[in-house]
């Protein structure tokens, strides 16, 4: 068992770095550098006056602490707010070969005859972002036909201000948390989606963020609204390169379900964890909420956590419509010295408002795995109901795992279900399957991947398959 | 086939095989005997290499080889099967990803070609058919809410796919009614060949009435104490261990 864990430690895959001329701002926050990324922007005033609220909200707030991680005191002032490619993109075909190359390497497509790696069938539309902005997205033509906006942040500024003004912040309030704060005063790009009334959206859309510089942060933002009776499922997708210094990462997402509409969301996170002995790794402080504003509409969160030296991170859902639904699958992997401390918000505000939550957490080497789910049945969520099951599974002796579920009712009509169960992989699940001629890791990875399934049938069928494979490169030389 | 020298094993320090000796050629069938404890099981998991049992003196010696240095899954390869007395539950993994899985590490250590599904189906559907297995089976999850009954006949199903070269059934009668019985031992029975030899630890006399064996040890207190043609299984029956207990004892 202790050679398995020890053979887990492998190395991670995307740890190379791309040499391409960048241009980064000097280090440090401030209301200049907020000035100075608006204007690089070409923002209209709405946002720059949006920035400096939530630049004034966060410099009041404390960092939390709460949750079950420990890392030493981040230096926002010695943090460069944004980076770029110095070379114009004006379309596809001027990306710099690099950069191209990096998106290759990484198996994402950038041209529209291409498929992502290891995936028939089904074209994905897909919005790359390499630090602080996007450099291209695909199949956007073809969206437009039906009336889908698909593009990055920056873009949607510029050509939609109108929806982000209306949108932005709308389930995030810069004041909501102190990296959310962060975020909405600084970040730089990231994607944004809006699927109009009746429209169910052909094709997976995808976002696929790379950090690249040095001493940057990445602070993206992601605006997705689905219109009455549409559908759209999304996936993003994250990895970075292997450096010995902490790489900060602040992304806030926000979801819009009008009425009947159904978004899928899903994530594969393969920031890089840092090295065996947990130097290096990228600080993963997210917020991502949903909201079911529109009556029977649904939000739908998968996850699957491989990276991160620390990962801080609670997709949530906020149930305002009546019979809405929101649900959440998550499989978070924790190896070596890494930390997790994640899990999901149902808030039920709707009348027959429904969530699920099923996470799933597997900790191995030295590394600490957290679950916190928060449900919270409001007084007027009428005939609400809820079922969560949060099962860990440990891998060696020298790991942990934690749930931590807050539950709040308010209305007596209210049905809420916790399951949770703790177990090993056993030394007899590993000689069982080793008499049968597979390998310690062949075997682990078998029982992790059963222990998964549940969540795996979640996610979309072209990323189940990356995402099980990722899954064995995280425990390799993790067993133990 | 398997030639067993002087073997020694302790777990935690204690000793539980104290000089085992032990010659199967190709093609037969021994059954090892004994009381609770004796070290039958322990004699079983020490020939597949469970790391847990420290092997202190001895040799096996497998198709002219010591194995005692290869690991587990190295001698599974090289045709080592133990049909286990309490086949552990792997929730999640259905049993014909699990199989086909063994199925092929196996095929690639012999330099074989992966088995394709359809082919491996057929196989299945087949072994499945002799066990009077429910084919639904095959989507069930490894050993995960079977029946007593069910997980024994699973792993006999394993047994004839995996095409194993020297077979240990452990205890494989012990909580088998006597339809269940009669199926595995038919199918146990067909598989035997003139390359193949079986280890059959059982308890009882019963199983012996179906799969009948060349020769019959008795193990007691770590030793084989006794060793004999098949009419020795039913001396046991009528006289139980005491006698040998008592012989041992002096």
């Amino acid at each position: 068992m202790e050679q398995v864990l020890e053979k887990l430690n492998t190395d991670y895959e995307h740890g190379f770095i791309t040499a391409v001329e960048q241009e980064v701002f000097p280090k440090g926050l401030n209301e200049d550098i907020i000035r100075m990324i608006s204007r690089r922007k070409n923002e209209p005033d709405f946002m720059l006056t949006w920035r400096l609220k939530a630049f004034a909200a966060w410099q009041q707030m404390k960092e939390p602490d709460w949750a079950k991680i420990n890392y030493p005191r981040i230096d926002y002032q010695n943090i460069s707010y944004f980076a770029a490619p110095k070379k114009k993109i004006e379309s596809l075909d001027d990306l710099d070969p690099e950069i191209r190359a990096t998106f290759e390497k990484l198996g994402i497509p950038l041209k529209e005859q291409e498929v992502l790696a290891g995936v028939k069938g089904a074209p994905v539309a897909v919005d790359a972002v390499f630090d602080s902005v996007s450099v291209g997205t695909t199949f956007k033509k073809t969206l437009a036909d039906l009336g889908i906006i698909f593009c990055s942040f920056s873009e949607a500024v510029q050509e939609h201000p109108e929806l982000v003004e209306k949108y932005l912040g709308s389930v995030v309030p810069v004041r909501d948390n102190y990296f959310s704060a962060l975020n909405s005063a600084v970040f730089s790009d990231g994607s944004f989606c809006y699927i109009p009334k009746g429209v169910r959206c052909p094709m997976e859309l995808s976002t696929y963020f790379r950090i690249n510089a040095s001493g940057t942060g990445q602070f993206e933002r992601t605006l997705i609204i689905a219109d009455d009776d549409s559908y759209v499922s999304y996936l993003e997708g994250c990895t970075a390169p292997s450096r010995d210094e902490n790489q900060l990462h602040a992304a806030v997402v926000e979801l819009i379900a009008h009425e009947n509409a159904f978004i899928k969301y899903s994530t594969v996170q393969n920031w890089y964890p840092g090295n065996k002995d947990g130097v290096g790794g990228v600080y993963n402080f997210v917020t991502k909420r949903g909201l079911c504003k529109g009556n029977n509409s649904r939000i739908s969160w998968t996850q699957v956590e491989t990276g991160s030296a620390i990962t801080w991170k609670y997709p949530s859902c906020v149930l305002k419509g009546d019979n809405s639904i929101g649900e959440f699958y998550s499989v978070a992997v924790t190896n070596n010295h890494q930390q997790a401390d994640t899990g999901t918000k149902m808030i039920h505000l709707g009348r027959n408002t429904k969530s699920t939550i099923v996470s799933k957490g597997i900790s191995a080497g030295k590394s600490s795995n957290a679950y916190r789910g928060l449900v919270r049945i409001s007084g007027k969520a009428e005939g609400a109901r809820n079922h969560s099951q949060c099962d860990s599974l440990l891998i060696g002796s020298r790991c942990s795992a934690h749930t931590f579920p807050y539950i709040e009712v308010k209305n007596n009509s209210a049905v809420v279900e916790h399951e949770a169960t703790t177990s090993k992989v056993s030394e007899e699940q590993l000689f069982y399957l080793r008499q049968r001629g597979l390998s310690e890791e062949e075997a682990v990875s078998l029982v992790v991947s059963g222990f998964c399934k549940e969540v795996f049938l979640e996610l979309p069928m072209e990323f189940a398959v990356e995402a099980q494979k990722l899954l064995q490169v995280s425990l390799e030389g993790s067993v133990g | 086939m398997l030639e067993i020298r002087n073997l020694h094993a302790e777990v935690d320090g204690k000793p539980i095989l104290k000089g085992i000796h032990l010659k199967l050629a190709a093609g037969e069938t021994h059954a090892i005997m004994g009381p609770n404890g004796s070290g039958k099981s322990t004699l079983s998991q020490v020939i597949a290499g469970r790391e847990d049992y420290t092997v202190t003196q001895g040799e096996i010696i497998y198709n002219g080889r010591n194995i005692l240095e290869l690991s587990v899954e190295e001698r599974a390869r090289e045709g080592i099967f133990i049909a286990f007395q309490y086949p552990t539950a792997i929730p999640g993994v259905n049993n014909m990803q699990f199989l086909r899985t063994a199925v092929n590490a196996i095929r690639k250590h012999r330099g074989e070609k992966e088995l394709n599904s359809g082919d491996f189906l057929k196989e299945a559907r087949y072994a499945m058919q002799q066990l009077d297995m429910n084919p639904e089976f095959i989507k069930r999850a490894v050993n995960d809410g079977f029946s007593g009954g069910e997980k024994k006949k699973n792993e006999i199903l394993q047994m004839y796919m995996l095409k194993p070269r020297l077979v240990i059934l452990d205890e494989t009668d012990s909580g088998l009614d006597i339809d269940a019985l009669q199926d595995v031992s038919r199918a146990v029975n067909q598989f035997r060949s003139p390359e193949r030899s079986f280890l059959v630890v059982t308890h009882y006399q019963r199983l012996l009435d179906y799969i009948k064996p060349d020769h019959i040890h008795v193990l007691f207190d770590g030793r084989i104490v006794k060793s004999g043609g098949p009419e020795l299984a039913l001396e046991l029956e009528q006289s139980g261990y005491d006698e040998i207990k008592a012989a041992a004892v002096l």
